[in-house]
């Protein structure tokens, strides 16, 4: 079932939570709202399931307007930040409450129920759990918990509020490759919301990057990666670098370095930031006749697959950081102290009065 | 499972407190019994042996005479509806509290309150100025319709639901403000009614709490004395609750039933420090089975 939001904002007392959202999102889709805290992105899911009402806009769910339809009859399963199982019932009940609770006519008869639940377990990979209580649980088994009883009512929509936010490191990354999984699995529609730029990029289809109710931009991973619509973007999917700096007639000068700008071909001596992800800056030994910005190596932190070397720059002081492969580091045999020339492979140049 | 495993050492190692000296420990426990035994057991002990001063039939005549039948049944009927009035009230009120953000919500939760504050001998006077057949606000209106409020039943029911209505809230309140709204949220989307959403789920989470409440609620509701004492006018055999029978009977030197239909007082008093312990023993276990469960976060 697909989704539309449209024109969605929504206020609370005098903090504007949304500002004109639209989005769509297709069948089948997995879709991540991504963003910092207080941008919006747990009240506009909570509008689409329909525990909060906007206060302008409509929701569609597959072209009906869903908006003023009650939560409970709007088919999503959600699975709530903290998980929000029922801790006087045991694992069983929790899954077979959404059954359960169906007017008689539709509720499936007991064994139907069982049938349901012990396939729901085997899914979540907690069969033999039926018997325990929540609070019997680890955080991961909870959250599969959460999640099978979400499944129970067969949702046409999943929505999930931070749905790793609570658990460790390890698990985390375990169920979110999991979830991924089963989603290539039963194909329904789902949307999550997370602060984690890495957890998106992973395992959505597309991301909705928001920040404070706006969304910023709309893209598969890569495109919100590689192509970030703005500096916000830039700055939320990753460290950055920023090269402060003029642009005159579609000509950036930043330090030493002159670049293309072609976005800014109208714009008369205004001034500029170029943003360079540290893995698109180049280190030299020697300037090879090209412009460069000269800088000196702070430190060097050789653990891992990557290699991240600290640099000051000479001619302003910036700190600046880049990340080189083990083997173009070995190949440069770079020391702390050591003076180097730097150079963006790639670089966005944004004007210098966005705010962000 | 750091926690899982330092717990065990942590319970067998004695508290601090087992370290003092042994004539401290004496003098501290020693203190504590006595008080105990002086303002608490003695007097206990000696509702029980007055009352028995005369013997068992003695004893058995006291309770059975009509008047104190009658004390007992109004007891019981003002009982009876105060507490689930107050059931009722309590649960709704604690809900709208914790669940909801609602303009005035303070001024609730300070109205709640306000029996406690008030002294019962006031409360009483409230209804009579309220009720009262001459000069009360609603009283001559009322008298014109027959209906007698004050020195009368309807008034010790008023007083004693007035007097007893903060149990429930007080108790609920803070508990549902503790759970939070989330499992709610989570049987609306689910598809339950609000009816099944508040049988199935909030319900069952509040009901130890709502129990401690009531038990509270009931013990009160049937030895309020002061309230009562105002609105009911002492007509023996029609106005007289238990407490007020008492007085009554103490006042006219007849001790053997005074202190024969105290002792019932007493037993109520008995019989509901026995159930609070339940309970608490009750929620305390399911706490710590909850608590157990909750260490275990990286299974």
């Amino acid at each position: 079932m697909s989704i539309e939001v449209e024109n969605i904002s929504k206020t609370f007392g005098t903090f504007t939570a949304l500002k004109d959202i639209r989005l769509s999102i297709g069948t089948g889709e997995l879709v991540a709202l991504l963003g910092p805290s207080g941008s919006g992105k747990t009240t506009l899911l909570r509008i689409i399931a329909g525990l909060e009402t906007p206060d302008a806009g409509v929701i569609r769910f597959h072209g009906e307007d869903a908006t003023r339809q009650p939560v409970g009859d709007r088919g999503v399963g959600f699975v709530f930040q903290h998980y929000a199982l029922f801790r006087h019932m045991t694992v069983f009940e929790n899954i077979a409450f959404g059954l359960r609770v169906r007017p008689r006519k539709l509720r499936p008869s007991n064994e139907q129920i069982k049938t349901k639940v012990m396939d729901l377990l085997h899914l979540v990979q907690l069969e033999g759990l039926a018997a325990r209580y929540p609070s019997q649980l680890s955080g991961g088994q909870r959250q599969r918990v959460a999640l099978a009883r979400a499944l129970a009512v067969e949702p046409k929509v999943l929505l999930l509020d931070e749905p790793f936010g609570a658990l460790d490191a390890r698990v985390r990354q375990e169920l979110r490759r999991w979830l991924r999984r089963l989603h290539d699995d039963i194909h329904v529609t789902s949307v999550f919301v997370t602060h984690d730029q890495e957890e998106a990029l992973e395992v959505a289809d597309r991301v909705v990057v928001m920040n404070e109710g706006r969304a910023e931009q709309i893209g598969t991973p890569e495109e919100v990666y590689e192509h970030p619509a703005n500096p916000f973007v830039y700055n939320f999917l990753g460290n950055v670098n920023l090269f402060h700096g003029r642009v005159d007639k579609g000509q950036a000068r930043l330090g030493s370095l002159a670049v293309d700008a072609p976005a800014h071909a109208g714009g008369q001596d205004a001034p500029v930031v170029g943003y360079v992800r540290p893995h698109d800056l180049d280190i030299a030994r020697s300037r090879n006749g090209e412009p460069t910005i000269e800088a000196v190596i702070r430190h060097v932190h050789a653990v891992g697959p990557v290699v991240r070397v600290e640099l000051e720059r000479r001619d302003t002081g910036d700190p600046v950081e880049a990340h080189l492969t083990r083997e173009r580091y070995r190949e440069l045999d770079l020391r702390a102290g050591e003076q180097v020339h730097i150079k963006p492979r790639k670089m966005q140049v944004f004007a210098e009065d966005y705010s962000i | 499972m750091a926690v899982t495993t330092i717990a065990p050492d942590r319970a067998a190692a004695p508290p601090q407190t087992a370290r003092e000296p042994f004539w401290v420990r004496l003098l501290l426990i020693g203190t504590a019994l006595l008080f105990l035994g002086l303002f608490l057991v003695v007097p206990l002990l000696a509702v029980f042996t007055q009352a028995f001063e005369k013997g068992v039939a003695a004893y058995l005549e006291a309770l059975r005479e009509p008047e104190a039948l009658s004390a007992i049944r109004l007891t019981l009927i003002a009982a009876g509806i105060a507490v689930p009035l107050n059931l009722l009230f309590g649960v709704a009120a604690a809900w709208a509290i914790a669940k909801f953000e609602f303009p005035g919500k303070n001024v609730l939760i300070t109205l709640i309150d306000l029996p406690f504050a008030v002294s019962p001998v006031i409360a009483g006077l409230i209804f009579v100025l309220l009720f009262g057949s001459r000069g009360g606000l609603f009283g001559p209106w009322l008298a014109e319709h027959g209906v007698r409020v004050i020195f009368a039943v309807p008034g010790i029911v008023l007083a004693t639901i007035f007097v007893t209505f903060p149990f429930v809230a007080r108790e609920l309140i803070p508990l549902m403000q503790a759970q939070g709204v989330d499992e709610e949220q989570a049987a609306r989307v689910l598809g339950a009614s609000g009816f099944q959403m508040f049988w199935r789920v909030t319900l069952p989470n509040i009901r130890w709490g709502l129990l401690y409440g009531v038990i509270l609620c009931n013990a009160r509701a049937m030895g309020e004395f002061g309230a009562v004492s105002v609105v009911s006018g002492h007509i023996r055999g029609m106005t007289n609750t238990l407490p007020l029978h008492v007085e009554v009977l103490y006042n006219e030197y007849n001790f053997v039933a005074a202190f024969a239909v105290a002792s019932l007082l007493t037993l109520l008093a008995l019989v509901t420090l026995v159930l609070k312990s339940v309970v608490e023993w009750r929620v305390l276990r399911e706490q710590r089975r909850g608590g157990a469960g909750g260490g275990n976060h990286t299974a």
